[in-house]
């Protein structure tokens, strides 16, 4: 479903990825973990189409990203969610317009069948009651539920996680992770999450890919990267100091 | 509205002044209607609207979408499969092309009035010389010279402001650069092409 092959990108001479390659099944979650500022979040626009590789493919369905016309990466994206960092909602928008917008523009319910839907999704996010609430208003927690309610009020086929319950509360990123399973179990969704939650976000997810250097040192199940020997995956998972990544602190 | 209809006034208050003083040198203070008129009409009309307009709308828009681009908001556009060109540049061009000849046209007369104010009320001259003469000087070449001016002004206006808010840089300090960018380039813009189109077109 998602191919990515030997993705290279440099940012001012500072090479970010340095060959990238993985695949994600029809249906998988993958779980992308590595160190803090060394391009996952690069890569995962790599995979949406937001950034050109300087070198390397990403083939969605057979599609390359790369050589689509802009009309079919228009159609492409429309199966694709994705859940920002921040999560991105229009702030001149209400909760309800945000996760109303998509369906307004892109399909032709009726504003009946519209609103129902739309307060569904928030009702299953938690967020019932605070439709008319405006992003400046509420928590980041709630920010995010939004954006994932937004994301996922099409149903995409194709889902993109940009580390979704960092600087939240260990309870709501739980809730938020729950959230992502459950979905995942109704949508049937392929999926990329970008994380440092671990183990949690293990429980939801089929393969984890380690990005190390520019590159994938691995891609194995939970339960193997777990119980890995490998010094770099054992330090990277216990988040020890002692070890061959060496940070410039 | 009102920062036009301040700018508009005063500008005609002391096109007027000046206008009277000069003119009066000559002994052709009877042609201070048709000076006032023509000068608005034709360039101060179209370019200081244009100014105004870029730094009230032009700063807006440039900060607006690059506030949108760093948090992202452009990105989950394009995501949702979505042209944000047709969301964010569209409306705003169409505005600009709509809005600026209006707002031109609204300075201009209220111009014509606060000239009106100063060399009328103030300084003797008859209102039916002033009006009169400015009906026998001004056609309708002049005033189409000066509408398509600000359509254009339009056009240039919102394509700087939302280029440069759409490739603004990194954080508050990238928007902050952009918008002050946008400001500048679009006012000197304005005067280098005021210069082409008045060449051309008088």
């Amino acid at each position: 479903m998602i191919r990515v092959e030997d993705l290279h990108k440099s940012f001012d001479g500072h090479e970010v990825l340095r060959g990238v390659s993985f695949q994600v099944g029809k249906g998988e979650i993958l779980g992308l973990i590595g160190m803090s500022g060394y391009g996952k979040s690069v890569l995962l626009k790599h995979v949406a189409g937001l950034i050109r590789p300087d070198r390397g493919r990403v083939i969605i369905d057979g599609n390359d990203m790369c050589c689509l016309r802009h009309k079919d990466l228009e159609r492409l994206r429309s199966r694709f969610g994705f859940l920002f960092q921040n999560g991105a909602l229009f702030d001149s928008l209400t909760v309800f317009e945000n996760v109303a917008f998509l369906l307004r523009e892109k399909t032709k319910l009726s504003d009946q069948e519209i609103a129902e839907k739309v307060l569904y999704e928030l009702d299953q996010v938690g967020l019932a009651g605070a439709e008319h609430k405006y992003p400046a208003e509420i928590s980041g927690g709630m920010i995010r539920r939004a954006a994932l309610a937004r994301a996922l009020v099409r149903e995409p086929e194709i889902m993109l996680f940009d580390e979704p319950t960092t600087g939240l509360d260990p309870i709501i990123a739980h809730h938020i992770l729950n959230l992502i399973e459950s979905f995942h179990k109704r949508l049937k969704f392929t999926g990329i999450i970008v994380t440092h939650e671990m183990p949690k976000t293990f429980e939801i997810i089929q393969k984890v890919a380690l990005l190390y250097e520019g590159k994938i040192l691995t891609v194995e199940t939970p339960a193997e990267i777990l119980s890995s020997d490998d010094p770099i995956v054992h330090q990277f998972i216990t988040g020890s100091i002692e070890g061959p990544i060496q940070y410039n602190y | 509205m009102l920062v036009i209809f301040l700018t508009g006034a005063f500008a005609g208050m002391v096109l007027s002044l000046q206008g009277f003083y000069t003119l009066n040198r000559f002994g052709s203070a009877a042609l201070l209607g048709p000076m006032v008129a023509l000068s608005l009409i034709k360039e101060l009309g179209p370019v200081l609207t244009a100014l105004m307009v870029t730094g009230r709308a032009g700063s807006a828009i440039t900060a607006e979408i690059g506030i949108m681009r760093i948090s992202e908001q452009i990105d989950a556009l394009e995501l949702m499969g979505l042209n944000p060109f047709r969301y964010l540049v569209v409306p705003k061009l169409l505005a600009g092309i709509i809005v600026l000849p209006l707002l031109t046209a609204i300075f201009n007369v209220v111009g014509i009035f606060g000239g009106y104010l100063v060399g009328g009320k103030l300084l003797g001259v008859s209102a039916g010389i002033y009006f009169g003469e400015m009906a026998n000087y001004v056609d309708m070449q002049d005033i189409l010279g000066g509408i398509y001016k600000s359509l254009t002004f339009g056009v240039l206006i919102t394509w700087v402001c939302c280029y440069k808010g759409y490739y603004s840089g990194f954080g508050a300090e990238g928007v902050s650069k952009a918008t002050t960018q946008a400001v500048v380039i679009s006012s000197v813009l304005i005067l280098i092409w005021d210069y082409f189109m008045t060449s051309v077109m008088f």
